[in-house]
């Protein structure tokens, strides 16, 4: 641990992106107290813009509820959809590519072929077909999006270990006799991590959206619940004289990804010894 | 160096080249006159290869700043400062009138165009021939290279040619606007040494013809007697010595100069001798040279008792084609009825060119191959036969090396971790303190520093990686150390330098080698025995002594008689070669003949021919 506090891990990227992060984390951790009175409709400040009124610094909803408020309490959705969808889908997916292309054979044809016949399905037939039969919540929105997202970690991971199962270190450690989980913790698990992590920012932006997407049709959490996805859609048919109702939602969204990218640049080139992807 | 007769063709005048803050090449001088070839040597990070890219003003495309100096060419209105041109200018300029061969020629030629097109490319380009005059010029070129069947070869592509057609080809483009200069980067490093005879005779030949000056950049002192007029010796970016080649090799003033040529094996230099011997070293101390090392008879052998390994009659196939339904239509019989003993304490080395079958023994011995037939025993026990923890305490007894020592270390784990690795998977130490107290001495062992343990493999040069893999090796306390082309990667003077440590560790735990090399004088220095293989067959085995005094079989002698010799004033007495190695892939049922061997001497065994 005192390596991390050598100069070179405090970069740029790292400050922003951190700071980006723990901005919104915190922010919509605290958002119950905070924003107590969130789902307050008051028709009476109905479509208030941005920036006029200090109670709602980033104006209303065409039912008064401030955005603000709004934005931070449905972060909690958003975030935890966005989240726990993409770590499962990273462990199931990972999992199973080390499996695919380390022991090759038998596995990696049963493996890969469950990946063809995932991939060949469309989300919205998956979706409107696992959700009839389980019921829409929280909990099942994010099994949903494991299911279809695993197997793009899986074929990632897998083109991975093909490429490294040959490379003479690892052939070295089977030399030695390292046992095989051993081989795959310790010299295919490292060496893999990097495209993994920058595909796991790339998808939490993208689950928050599918999270919408699914509510707007009715599959996914109680559209009652404000999610960032949800106020997106909700917002779209106002966006010719109320732009804030939707844009501001799509900020929050956008500076989470953002934040969570810097980061994974960040760690993909701490977690490299040798430096070379940074600049 | 100036012969006045000659006139220049090219001269670097106090170069000096950095990349970013650091300077790679500081004030370097010399010229090459018209006709003649100027060897640039070194080793690994000395700076000649930045020479060659700054000659051709392919430096500063990566980077690279020219900080003082001048590099002027000879051209039709008298001379100009190549660093002057703009890029647009220069690019008249290369592949016209200054031509360039890289060390790789696998991967520089463009796999989707067919050879044809990409020699009538740099016609069409710098001579502004039409497509057919190109085309019928490139089949000029091609049997100027000697290649066979020109018209047929202009339509191939790239992967239907093996190494040394490509870097024929890769000279015929070269040559093809009749350069004044060619500079040759590494051209034969990554060739067989018959291939590599081949391109050094067609290279003189070419310069002969076409009188143009070459300048060869080479780590490989043979080939700088083969071929060179003059040498220039780097060192550390700077140029510490040039001159003719006979009075280089003669009477070399510099120590690194001295240093580099003690540290070059020259095949015969053990004749005569019945044991392999450590020879003392000339390395440089504070930039002094300082002999380190003892003379010393390798007679570690012990041949009376039983042999340590023992294979009988080995095969191993590999599948190359299948039907859909799985059944092998191909394959190439990768090693055929190999038999073989390793002794407790003896080197033996298997040589061979590319695809003899020399990596594949090895690897089957380390039971990273499965044998198609055969019997391998270990210490007497059946390989075949043993159950798993008798297989895992063999990976403990059999210890690999492998060829590269950039590849062979995992780049996310610290070299202490790599090192205790073995120690960990055969739970030799079970506690932490005192694995990496063994570390450390393991460290030590091989000459390294026992702090370096905390250190990831890039912070480390080649020859330190390859000691690092070295005392990984030696972590499991083995018996028998299977070396795979491990002296290939390392400049002359690391690897010799290595040769003395395995020399030593033999002595001292009396560890038998396995020593896989394609370098003959390497293998001469080194072994007590010697089994030369071709296409997969043993053909000669024997005492170091009987292959290389009495050498009975052909293949045997055209592979010595390829070994450049570094000694510029050695007539060149060489039967001319020529061909390729066949293909080796055969039908599925049609196994190759197994060879006969007939005994012309005790433990000499020669294949019928």
């Amino acid at each position: 641990m005192t390596a991390f506090f050598q100069s070179r891990y405090w970069s740029l990227e790292f400050i922003l992106g951190a700071g980006l992060t723990t901005f919104i984390v915190i922010g919509v951790l605290l958002s119950r107290w905070l924003f107590p009175d969130v789902g307050a409709i008051d028709l009476m400040a109905r479509l208030v813009p941005p920036f006029e009124r200090p109670d709602h610094l980033l104006g209303t909803d065409p039912l008064g509820r401030d955005v603000m408020a709004r934005i931070f309490v449905g972060g909690w959705i958003s975030l935890k959809v966005g989240f726990l969808s993409v770590l499962g889908s990273v462990v199931v997916g990972v999992l199973m590519g080390l499996i695919a292309g380390y022991y090759r054979g038998v596995w990696d044809i049963i493996v890969m072929r469950f990946a063809d016949v995932q991939l060949a399905l469309p989300f919205i037939l998956l979706a409107i077909t696992i959700i009839a039969i389980v019921g829409g919540s929280l909990t099942n929105t994010i099994i949903l999006l494991i299911v279809s997202q695993w197997v793009q970690y899986a074929r990632l991971v897998r083109a991975q270990v093909l490429a490294l199962r040959d490379r003479e270190f690892v052939l070295a450690a089977r030399a030695i006799g390292v046992k095989n989980r051993n081989i795959i913790m310790s010299h295919l698990l490292p060496n893999l991590m990097g495209p993994v992590v920058v595909l796991m920012t790339l998808n939490v932006a993208n689950n928050i959206l599918l999270e919408s997407s699914l509510t707007f049709l009715g599959l996914g959490v109680d559209p009652t619940i404000p999610s960032w996805g949800g106020m997106l859609a909700d917002g779209r048919t106002y966006l010719q004289n109320a732009w804030w109702v939707s844009v501001f939602p799509g900020v929050a969204i956008l500076l989470t990804v953002l934040g969570l990218n810097l980061l994974g640049d960040w760690l993909r080139d701490t977690l490299d010894p040798t430096g070379r992807t940074q600049k | 160096m100036k012969d006045l007769s000659s006139p220049q063709v090219l001269s670097v005048e106090g170069l000096s080249v950095s990349f970013g803050k650091s300077r790679v090449i500081d004030r370097l001088s010399f010229s090459v006159g018209k006709g003649r070839t100027v060897a640039v040597v070194g080793e690994s990070g000395s700076g000649k290869s930045v020479t060659s890219l700054s000659i051709m003003r392919l430096a500063d495309l990566t980077g690279a700043s020219y900080d003082a100096g001048r590099i002027v060419l000879e051209g039709e209105g008298g001379e100009f400062n190549l660093l002057d041109l703009t890029q647009d200018e220069a690019r008249k300029i290369r592949g016209k009138d200054i031509a360039m061969i890289f060390q790789e020629p696998m991967t520089s030629l463009n796999p989707v165009y067919t050879i044809g097109e990409q020699i009538a490319e740099i016609l069409m380009l710098h001579n502004g021939l039409s497509r057919e005059a190109a085309l019928a010029e490139a089949a000029k070129l091609l049997s100027l290279v000697r290649l066979p069947d020109a018209d047929a070869m202009l339509k191939r592509y790239p992967h239907q040619l093996s190494g040394g057609m490509r870097q024929r080809v890769m000279i015929a483009i070269a040559v093809a606007c009749r350069p004044k200069l060619l500079i040759a980067d590494e051209p034969t490093t990554a060739l067989d040494v018959t291939i590599q005879a081949q391109i050094l005779d067609i290279l003189r030949d070419l310069q002969a013809e076409m009188g143009m000056s070459i300048i060869f950049i080479t780590h490989d002192m043979g080939v700088v007697a083969e071929i060179a007029d003059d040498v220039v010796v780097m060192w550390k970016g700077e140029k510490v010595e040039e001159g003719p080649v006979k009075r280089i090799f003669a009477q070399p003033e510099h120590p690194y100069t001295r240093s580099l040529l003690s540290a070059v094996p020259k095949l015969g230099s053990t004749e005569g001798q019945d044991f392999p011997y450590k020879t003392p070293l000339t390395v440089l101390v504070d930039g002094q040279p300082e002999l380190v090392g003892e003379t010393r008879v390798q007679d570690t052998a012990q041949t009376d008792g039983a042999p340590l390994l023992s294979v009988r009659d080995m095969s191993v196939d590999f599948d190359i084609k299948k039907t859909w339904y799985g059944r092998t239509t191909h394959y190439v019989p990768a090693v055929s009825n190999a038999t073989l003993d390793v002794y407790p304490g003896e080197t033996i080395s298997l040589v061979g060119e590319s695809g003899s079958g020399k990596s594949t023994i090895a690897r089957t011995v380390m039971q990273l191959v499965e044998p198609t037939k055969g019997r391998i025993t270990f210490d007497g026990r059946d390989m075949a036969a043993m159950n798993l923890s008798e297989r895992q305490k063999l990976r403990r007894d059999i210890q690999y090396i492998f060829q590269d020592p950039f590849a062979s270390l995992n780049p996310r784990q610290t070299v202490g971790w790599s090192v205790a690795e073995p120690i960990r998977t055969h739970g030799l130490i079970d506690n932490e303190r005192d694995t990496k107290r063994r570390v450390s001495e393991l460290l030590e062992r091989v000459g390294m520093p026992a702090d370096v343990a905390e250190r990831y493999p890039h912070q480390f040069s080649g020859g330190q990686r390859q000691r690092i893999c070295i005392a990984r090796a030696l972590a499991g306390k083995p018996r028998l150390i299977i070396a795979d082309e491990v002296l290939s990667a390392l400049d002359v003077s690391i690897q010799a330098q290595v040769i003395n440590l395995f020399m030593d560790l033999q002595k001292e735990e009396g560890i038998a080698f396995l020593f896989v090399s394609h370098d003959m004088a390497v293998v001469e220095k080194i072994s007590h025995r010697v089994a030369v293989l071709y296409l997969g067959q043993i053909v000669e085995l024997g005492s170091r002594r009987q292959v290389f005094e009495n050498t009975a079989h052909p293949y045997t002698r055209r592979l010595l008689s390829a070994v450049p010799n570094p000694d510029p004033t050695a007539k060149r007495e060489r039967e001319p070669l020529s061909g390729e190695l066949p293909s080796a892939t055969r039908r599925a049922g049609d196994r190759p003949a197994t060879a006969v061997y007939d005994e012309i001497a005790k433990g000499h065994f020669v294949a019928r021919h």
